[in-house]
């Protein structure tokens, strides 16, 4: 009990890893993820000198290096930066992690590799248990609360329909991340509800979407395209159907998967689609009350404004 | 007796007689479907040990055939060709030439980690998907797979500055790839993105492609990280009795998933 208490004001402040894809494709996620802990009065400090977790990439060389990159980002959190929560926005950073903090507590020969490396590279090795690493909407969820929130929303997304899509790496594969299927108010893997609870406080209406955990194909995003097109495909048509007016995402992957492919399955197959786009950050900013240059709406491939305009979102443009 | 499961049986392996009578009783048509027999005479015994041998492919002697992976694949569902239930039985009892069939798809797996949540018996088919993949191109019997190349693109780069530049790694992509880049659906994208940027974002941008991200100090886990590379890559040839020089090599020309990155390393 003592723990959950500590907990919430423990999230007020934590280490932040944005990650590569934030640096660049999904610039506006670390925009919008910034704008909206400023509003909301939490405090990030950013990784001293960190690097690439590895992404879905360097595992396919080899696990072992991925896990030995990711436990590199939290040695330096623990090390450097002297905290005990990571905070990162990007499901893939945020799964890799995960997945080291698990390897490294259950997996000896993981753990020799990533302690040789680390001793080789002269840094600090990582322990297992040292850090937590969060989700952005941990984060959100925790350091600030529903209830809370609801009292900061300034203008509310007035019914707006979202469709709210996790992807794969946050919700698998269920055994790195022991905190969720926990019962009320935890996050589920096979349903999961963080956004969802985040936007509808925020005064969204979330549609009955089917499709929340699906994959978009991102590993493959240009390796093999017309699998991707047909997967985003899909999980377009199925929030249209839902009725949903905007897929709001929670990781730049996705985001970026959903946007290339949705203009590719227009060019290539011929299906154009009218669902907007979002980041959930950008959702929630504007209904802090964040001005939306501040979130980078005009970033984004996938163009908000006119429906932000249409239901009177942007507010101060 | 029809076959009702047409679907899971290799079609070139059904036999229909169009026209046939036994002992007065006309079998034409479908009625006369069977499956062809077959002998199976080159079993590979060393398979499941070279493929638990790989990174990913560490549980694969777990699997009890239950098909859930199959079942909730994502690749699965849009071909349904790409069986992981079906490559781990082949696996695990070496039938190669089978499993060679499948060699062109079985790259395709997008790392969803459905198989994986799903699996009653943690054998993580997602990895063993990795692992054949990786076999394929160890043993020659595939050339690199795009995804492969992209793999090694990217993490050439992380190794070298612990860092990667978006931009700089699609475009060594699609020069490994002989692809054009201007496809017209990227140019739109670009053209779509481009008109709405600030100048501040264009400004950004060009920066991170002239001084690309560079983690401070990364040297010597540059370093760590290589050495480790060859290590494993010496373990790997060695499984495969690919170290060798003598044996005759399949497709000797074809250079494996691990080498360019060693390269890069020496
Ligand atoms: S789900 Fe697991 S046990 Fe079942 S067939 Fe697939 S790999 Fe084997
Ligand atoms: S990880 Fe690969 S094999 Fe497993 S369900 Fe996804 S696409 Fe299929």
């Amino acid at each position: 009990m003592t723990k959950l208490l500590s907990k919430d004001k423990k999230y007020k402040r934590v280490a932040y890893y944005p990650g590569c894809a934030l640096e660049g494709t999904g610039k506006a996620y670390d925009t919008s993820t910034r704008a909206v802990g400023k509003q909301l009065g939490l405090k990030l400090d950013e990784v001293k000198n960190w690097n690439c977790c590895g992404a879905m990439e360097v595992k396919n060389i080899d696990p072992k290096i991925q896990t030995y990159l990711s436990s590199r980002v939290l040695s330096n959190a623990v090390n450097k930066n002297k905290h005990d929560v990571v905070m990162a926005p990007c499901n893939g950073c945020y799964h890799n992690l995960k997945k080291a903090e698990y390897d490294l507590e259950n997996d000896p020969a993981t753990k020799e590799v990533v302690d040789r490396l680390s001793t080789k590279a002269g840094h600090k090795t990582y322990e297992a248990g040292q850090a937590e690493t969060i989700h952005a909407l941990d984060w959100i969820k925790d350091a600030i609360g529903e209830e809370e929130l609801s009292r900061r929303v300034k203008h509310s997304l007035k019914g707006l329909k979202v469709a709210n899509y996790y992807g794969c790496m946050y919700t698998r594969p269920r055994h790195i991340f022991p905190e969720k299927d926990q019962g009320p108010g935890s996050e589920s893997t096979s349903e999961p509800h963080f956004m969802d609870d985040l936007l509808a406080t925020a005064g969204a209406v979330n549609v009955d979407f089917p499709l929340k955990t699906a994959c978009c194909g991102g590993a493959h995003t240009l390796s093999d395209s017309d699998t991707s097109t047909k997967l985003v495909l899909n999980i377009i048509e199925a929030a249209e159907a839902a009725g949903a007016e905007v897929i709001a995402t929670e990781c730049p992957t996705c985001h970026s998967g959903l946007e290339m492919h949705q203009i590719r399955a227009e060019k290539v197959l011929g299906r154009k689609t009218n669902v907007v786009i979002m980041y959930f950050t950008q959702l929630l900013g504007l209904a802090l009350g964040v001005a939306p240059r501040k979130l980078g709406i005009h970033e984004n491939v996938s163009d908000a404004t006119d429906l932000m305009i249409d239901k009177r979102l942007l507010w101060a443009t | 007796m029809p076959i009702h499961e047409k679907s899971l049986i290799r079609e070139e392996n059904i036999r229909t007689r169009d026209d046939l009578v036994i002992d007065g009783v006309d079998v034409s048509g479908h009625w006369s479907t069977f499956i062809e027999s077959r002998v199976v005479t080159d079993y590979n015994e060393d398979l499941e040990d070279q493929i638990a041998g790989l990174p990913g492919g560490e549980n694969i002697h777990r699997c009890w055939q239950c098909g859930s992976c199959t079942n909730s694949c994502t690749v699965n569902a849009l071909n349904a060709d790409f069986n992981p239930r079906y490559w781990i039985y082949l696996i695990r009892t070496g039938m190669e030439s089978e499993l060679l069939r499948d060699k062109d798809i079985i790259w395709q797996c997008v790392s969803c980690n459905k198989c994986t949540y799903v699996c009653p018996r943690e054998v993580a088919p997602e990895g063993v998907m990795k692992a054949t993949a990786h076999w394929l191109e160890l043993m020659g019997h595939t050339p690199k797979s795009p995804s492969t190349l992209f793999d090694e693109v990217f993490s050439e780069q992380v190794i070298k500055r612990g860092k990667i530049e978006e931009s700089g790694i699609i475009r060594g992509f699609f020069k490994k790839t002989g692809q054009p880049l201007m496809q017209n659906w990227l140019t739109t994208m670009a053209f779509r993105l481009f008109k709405k940027l600030p100048f501040g974002m264009m400004f950004h941008m060009a920066k991170s492609t002239i001084f690309r991200p560079k983690t401070k100090g990364w040297r010597k886990s540059q370093l760590a990280i290589e050495d480790y590379i060859i290590e494993q890559d010496t373990k790997h040839r060695k499984l495969l009795g690919l170290d060798k020089p003598t044996s005759p090599t399949p497709q000797a020309s074809n250079d494996n998933a691990t080498s360019t990155l060693v390269e890069a390393a020496e």
